[in-house]
């Protein structure tokens, strides 16, 4: 099993973050694993994806439709397109979540952020946590699950179109 | 021109197969929708369940009226104004809480019973008693006077006067009924927040989207169409996973909306989805049909379940999917604000699939982050800023119109008709001017 710095895992959360500032989503789709899920909860401190109402909670088939939608010729609600902008606090290492086990392959890291979602002359600014739990595979590190909460899950919130 | 005291001007917006760009548009008529429309109307509040135990209560708008819905100690649902009678303050905040045995005002201490009553206050002997008989504020809280209880849906009325609330919705109760039956106990719980979406259009808009059957095909292509598109790409092995299953009708063909009818109620009321809908082919969930036919023989389950209908609207302002328990509200906040507020129910005694399946659907339809939703948004908002415009001034719903059916009621046609759309317009100015006073 390959070992990963506390370095590497940074650089791993702000890599991704460009890919999406970037719009590379086809790179960032491929950075999830086969059963990878983007999770973004309905309530503070939410426990289950399934039995409870969230925002999000997508595999990767999801995911990819709503990436080939983007750029889809009658995507109406992306003409012009939307941007975004990620601003990340310091990334922790949840040393304490059960998916970490670094001998295993699995790190947890929680990272703040302010994202910016712009589109014609209406930009909005969001706040939040997100946590990664990740695995390394043949010697990289992918996505099982990241989690996105927002500090104002439960407010009236207008269309978010891209990813946090 | 003046809507104000003006019932004529009102009334000639709506004609047979048009309407006109001011329902959409104009500041005093959406002033006037909630002094009246709203007011004359029976609304939805609330479910019981968000409020099990004496003294628990809910807070939200009946219109642009804050109300708070609670629990009193003989165990009836009450709907009592927001607002403190002494100074206006809103004195429930929380979205949900339990408040005892009374309110308590957090500006001056003026407590009321869970029905409104004024219980105490203060240095009362500051208050000359003939003197403060006289004030209003000597009455407590405001209660809404009609409020009705359907099977742990409350619905009230504001404007002391008007229809009952059998006849305003005549036989359109069938549908709530058929989302309780699909529970094994009769009985429904509200399962959680709902997803919250704000949208820049007028809360009509969403309301005539209900029965629109021309339009998945068309605005959702990008989405549900994508979906499909991807599945049916690769040659997969595994069963179609449940959110292919409901992305997918979404772009059926003409042919199968028109198939499947709409039925026009009285009063606004109507629903898609007659006799099959967009909610037909789900797959069967293990033991839940065993638990139906346990509580209602297998005849009954069966008719219950073959109920499959689509969107039905509730006039004026929600919407009831039985087959996927969500229930949905489009709560004015402008002429071009509207807050749309998804609900999840849980049929209780049904196995934890089903729960699963309504709160998946929830999310990738009607979230802010729903690529549905997105679609669907986007179109609202051109068509808010787009009937600005000076150049035309009405909205047309001409489709498959017959003169006859103003005189006809409670009658199931082709899917794709605009009658539905006509039904709700015609039951809008009715009760914008039901009440309307002209001026001499």
């Amino acid at each position: 099993m390959s070992a990963f710095s506390d370095q590497q895992l940074i650089d791993f959360v702000h890599a991704e973050a460009r890919m999406l500032d970037e719009q590379r989503f086809s790179d960032w789709l491929n950075l999830f694993t086969e059963d990878g899920r983007y999770w973004m909860p309905l309530t503070h401190g939410q426990t289950d994806p399934l039995l409870e109402g969230s925002l999000m909670y997508e595999d990767k088939l999801l995911l990819q439709v709503r990436i080939e939608r983007l750029s889809g010729q009658r995507t109406y609600s992306q003409q012009p397109k939307s941007r975004c902008h990620h601003l990340m606090g310091r990334v922790e290492i949840e040393t304490g979540h059960a998916w970490h086990k670094p001998q295993d392959g699995q790190f947890v890291v929680r990272t703040p952020f302010h994202y910016v979602e712009a589109r014609l002359d209406q930009q909005i600014l969001y706040a939040g946590w997100a946590t990664h739990e990740l695995l390394a595979l043949d010697g990289s590190l992918r996505i099982r699950r990241k989690r996105v909460d927002l500090l104002n899950c439960e407010s009236a919130l207008r269309s978010i179109q891209l990813f946090m | 021109m003046t809507y104000r005291n003006n019932p004529q001007a009102v009334q000639d917006l709506v004609r047979p197969t048009e309407v006109h760009k001011d329902l959409f548009v104009s500041d005093e008529i959406f002033a006037l929708e909630m002094e009246h429309l709203f007011a004359n109307t029976w609304v939805y509040v609330g479910h019981a369940s968000q409020v099990p135990n004496p003294g628990d209560f809910y807070t939200t708008t009946v219109g642009d009226q804050p109300v708070i819905m609670v629990r009193d100690a003989d165990q009836s649902v009450k709907v009592l104004h927001n607002r403190c009678p002494h100074k206006g303050v809103e004195v429930a905040n929380d979205l949900y809480g339990n408040t005892g045995k009374f309110f308590r005002c957090p500006y001056h201490a003026w407590t009321f019973k869970l029905n409104g009553d004024l219980l105490a206050l203060p240095l009362k002997r500051g208050y000359d008693p003939e003197v403060f008989s006289q004030c209003e504020a000597s009455h407590g809280m405001a209660a809404v006077e009609n409020v009705r209880n359907y099977r742990d849906f409350i619905f009230c009325r504001l404007n002391p006067e008007g229809q009952s609330f059998e006849d305003f919705f005549g036989q359109a109760l069938s549908t709530l009924d058929n989302m309780i039956d699909r529970s094994p106990a009769g009985r429904l719980e509200v399962a959680g927040s709902p997803l919250r979406y704000m949208h820049d259009c007028n809360w009509k808009m969403l309301v005539d989207n209900q029965s629109d059957t021309c339009h998945p095909m068309v605005a959702h292509e990008s989405s549900a169409g994508t979906a499909v598109r991807i599945w049916e790409s690769e040659e997969r092995h595994t069963p179609k996973p449940m959110a292919v299953e409901q992305f997918a009708p979404f772009i059926s063909s003409y042919d199968f909306y028109e198939g499947m009818g709409i039925r026009v109620w009285e009063n606004g009321h109507g629903h898609t989805g007659v006799n099959n809908s967009i909610h037909a082919a789900y797959s069967e969930i293990p033991g839940y049909m065993d638990a139906m036919i346990n509580t209602y023989g297998e005849e009954r389950a069966k008719q219950i379940l073959s109920d499959v209908r689509h969107n039905t609207t509730y006039f004026p302002n929600i919407m009831v999917k039985g087959p996927i328990q969500t229930l949905r509200i489009f709560k004015p906040l402008a002429a071009n604000k509207t807050l749309v507020e998804s609900w999840t129910f849980r049929l209780v005694g049904a196995p934890d699939k089903l729960l699963e399946r309504t709160l998946m659907y929830n999310r990738l339809i009607n979230a802010p982050t729903s690529v549905v939703g997105h679609d669907d948004h986007e179109v609202y908002m051109r068509a808010q800023q787009g009937l600005h415009s000076r150049g035309l001034d009405w909205v047309n719903v001409a489709r498959l119109y017959d003169p006859t059916e103003a005189h006809r009621k409670n009658e199931a046609t082709n899917g794709t008709t605009e009658w539905q759309m006509r039904n709700q317009y015609q039951a809008w100015a009715r009760y914008m001017t039901a009440s309307m006073k002209e001026s001499s």
